[in-house]
């Protein structure tokens, strides 16, 4: 076993990958964290299909696909948190439509597109195997750019997330920061594309933040320790992938299923 | 000089006035109880107090200042603090949001910070739980560090949205009683349901009900009669005395309702 997994960490698209899943996993941990405990999971599903349209777009135009799934997403993330401003109540309503309306513009610019005979399924679900250099630069920029933000920003993250309403009493900028954890939301959500792909993003945001939330004290190890055991549940699920030859998302969410499944069983914490 | 002034304040959020030509003026060190049925306007008073909704008739002055400038010094406690109890937070950091921003380093609290939520704690004696995570704690212990992080901006005033809600009957004398002692250094201003107890702590009660009628209740014995040996009032009496339009109790020096049947 160690002797393939030494031959296997010959190829450059292993050692690739192996950033990417690591460099994406933290991200995904940290804002997850964020994500989870300001119950925007559904919103965050919703950004995440709805950059399927920059997706679309990059591909008709000839942009680099990172470049426009960005701009979509990010553009996705300010009009949520513009309309649930007002009306927050209706917020799932929103939500639902830019879904499904993100989805329908990528699917139309792709079919524009002359001559190009895009995977769908390598955007949906993943395609570690292909990370570039470049990628992986971005990557290692917005996972620096996140750490820098929770760690500088904590306490006005904190106080946002945990009561808004007395935040916005002591003079913290809710909206400010609502809004900054929806964008960065989404460029996590663009990154996470490679690895995981868009449709099994919000498993990786969602499953090793529940893990760390009961085994944490504070917000702030919760982050870093989400980010930790989604690295983990990366690589074990990267290694069957390429033993089995298995889909690298799917692989990566079905370890982290069951391990949640496992890691509930065995503490008897209550869901 | 009165530290909350309010003056002719009327206030709807769609046409309809949830409140009506308001008078209401809080002296310093005042016990004030805010009482009055649901959907009676207590917590919109409480609202525009603090500055969350403005007032398009009236006016109202907290020391002093317009509300939302006295912010840094009203201590806040609002309502239902046992949402949200899953969250991953120990209970210094929830004492710690209650600082006004003032310098604070890079990263992290400053040691005074520290120092100060400590005392804050120690106030409301919990000072053994600022490691805890708020979720394990009961309900009445989880009031009281929301009290402390009230205390933690060192207020002047510090007001109370049915603080005893959700707590059993001895968590909420032992809440009172910190109010009480706290009440030495501070205004308190509380609205509440259960007006049999809180009536026991305040100095003076506030009826709302679109409009407000005032008394002052310092004086327990001269102004309710009790039930047997105990200082207990009879709610229902209280309820109508209080929202009387005309309240007698409040010119006439021998209060009809203080004799005893």
């Amino acid at each position: 076993m160690i002797e393939s997994i030494i031959e296997a960490l010959q190829f450059e698209f292993i050692q690739h990958a192996l950033l990417a899943g690591i460099l994406v996993s933290f991200a995904a941990g940290i804002i997850g964290s964020l994500i989870v405990v300001n119950r925007m999971v559904f919103l965050a599903g919703g950004i995440a299909h709805t950059s399927y349209g920059g997706i679309g777009l990059a591909v008709y135009f000839g942009l680099p696909i990172f470049l426009g799934a960005s701009l979509f997403a990010v553009g996705a993330a300010l009009l949520i948190a513009a309309l649930t401003l007002k009306k927050r109540h209706r917020m799932d309503t929103f939500i639902g439509l830019i879904w499904a309306v993100g989805m329908a513009i990528g699917v139309i610019f792709v079919d524009l597109t002359p001559g190009y005979n895009v995977d769908l399924m390598s955007y949906l679900f993943g395609s570690i195997l292909a990370v570039s250099t470049q990628d992986l630069y971005f990557m290692a920029v917005l996972l620096v750019l996140i750490v820098a933000i929770v760690t500088l920003r904590y306490r006005d993250i904190l106080a946002v997330s945990y009561d808004s309403e007395y935040a916005s009493l002591r003079g913290v900028n809710v909206q400010f920061f609502y809004t900054l954890i929806l964008v960065l939301s989404a460029l996590t959500v663009v990154i996470a594309i490679k690895v995981v792909g868009l449709i099994l993003v919000i498993a990786m945001l969602t499953i090793p933040v529940y893990i760390a939330e009961k085994l944490s004290k504070s917000l702030f190890s919760m982050m870093f320790l989400s980010g930790a055991i989604a690295t983990l549940f990366t690589l074990i699920g990267l290694w069957l992938s390429y033993t089995y030859d298995l889909t690298s998302g799917a692989s990566i969410i079905m370890v982290s299923a069951i391990s949640l499944g496992l890691f509930l069983l065995f503490t008897h914490k209550k869901i | 000089m009165p530290v909350i002034e309010i003056h002719n304040l009327t206030f709807g959020y769609e046409k309809q006035p949830v409140l009506e030509n308001i008078e209401l003026n809080v002296e310093e060190k005042d016990f004030l109880a805010i009482i009055g049925p649901n959907g009676g306007g207590k917590s919109t008073l409480l609202k525009l107090i603090l500055g969350i909704h403005d007032s398009k008739k009236g006016t109202i002055k907290v020391l002093e200042k317009k509300p939302k400038q006295s912010l840094t010094q009203i201590g806040y406690v609002p309502q239902n603090t046992n949402v949200n109890t899953d969250f991953p937070i120990k209970v210094i950091e929830v004492v710690m949001m209650g600082h006004v921003d003032g310098k604070r380093p890079l990263f992290g609290y400053g040691k005074d910070e520290m120092l100060c939520a400590m005392g804050a704690l120690k106030q409301v004696s919990m000072a053994d739980f600022a490691q805890t995570k708020i979720g394990s704690l009961s309900g009445g212990q989880r009031q009281r560090v929301m009290i402390a992080r009230a205390l933690c901006a060192h207020p002047r005033i510090l007001i109370l949205d049915e603080p005893t809600s959700s707590i059993d009957i001895t968590g909420q004398r032992e809440i009172y009683e910190l109010l009480r002692a706290l009440n030495k250094h501070m205004t308190i201003i509380v609205v509440s349901h259960d007006i049999s107890v809180i009536l026991e702590y305040a100095t003076k009660a506030a009826h709302v009900n679109r409009t407000l009628s005032f008394h002052d209740i310092s004086d327990k014995h001269s102004t309710f009669h009790t039930h047997g040996n105990k200082e207990h009032f009879c709610e229902i009496e209280l309820l109508q005395m209080l929202g009387a339009q005309n309240c007698d109790t409040c010119e006439d020096e021998s209060p009809k309702w203080s004799l005893k049947p």
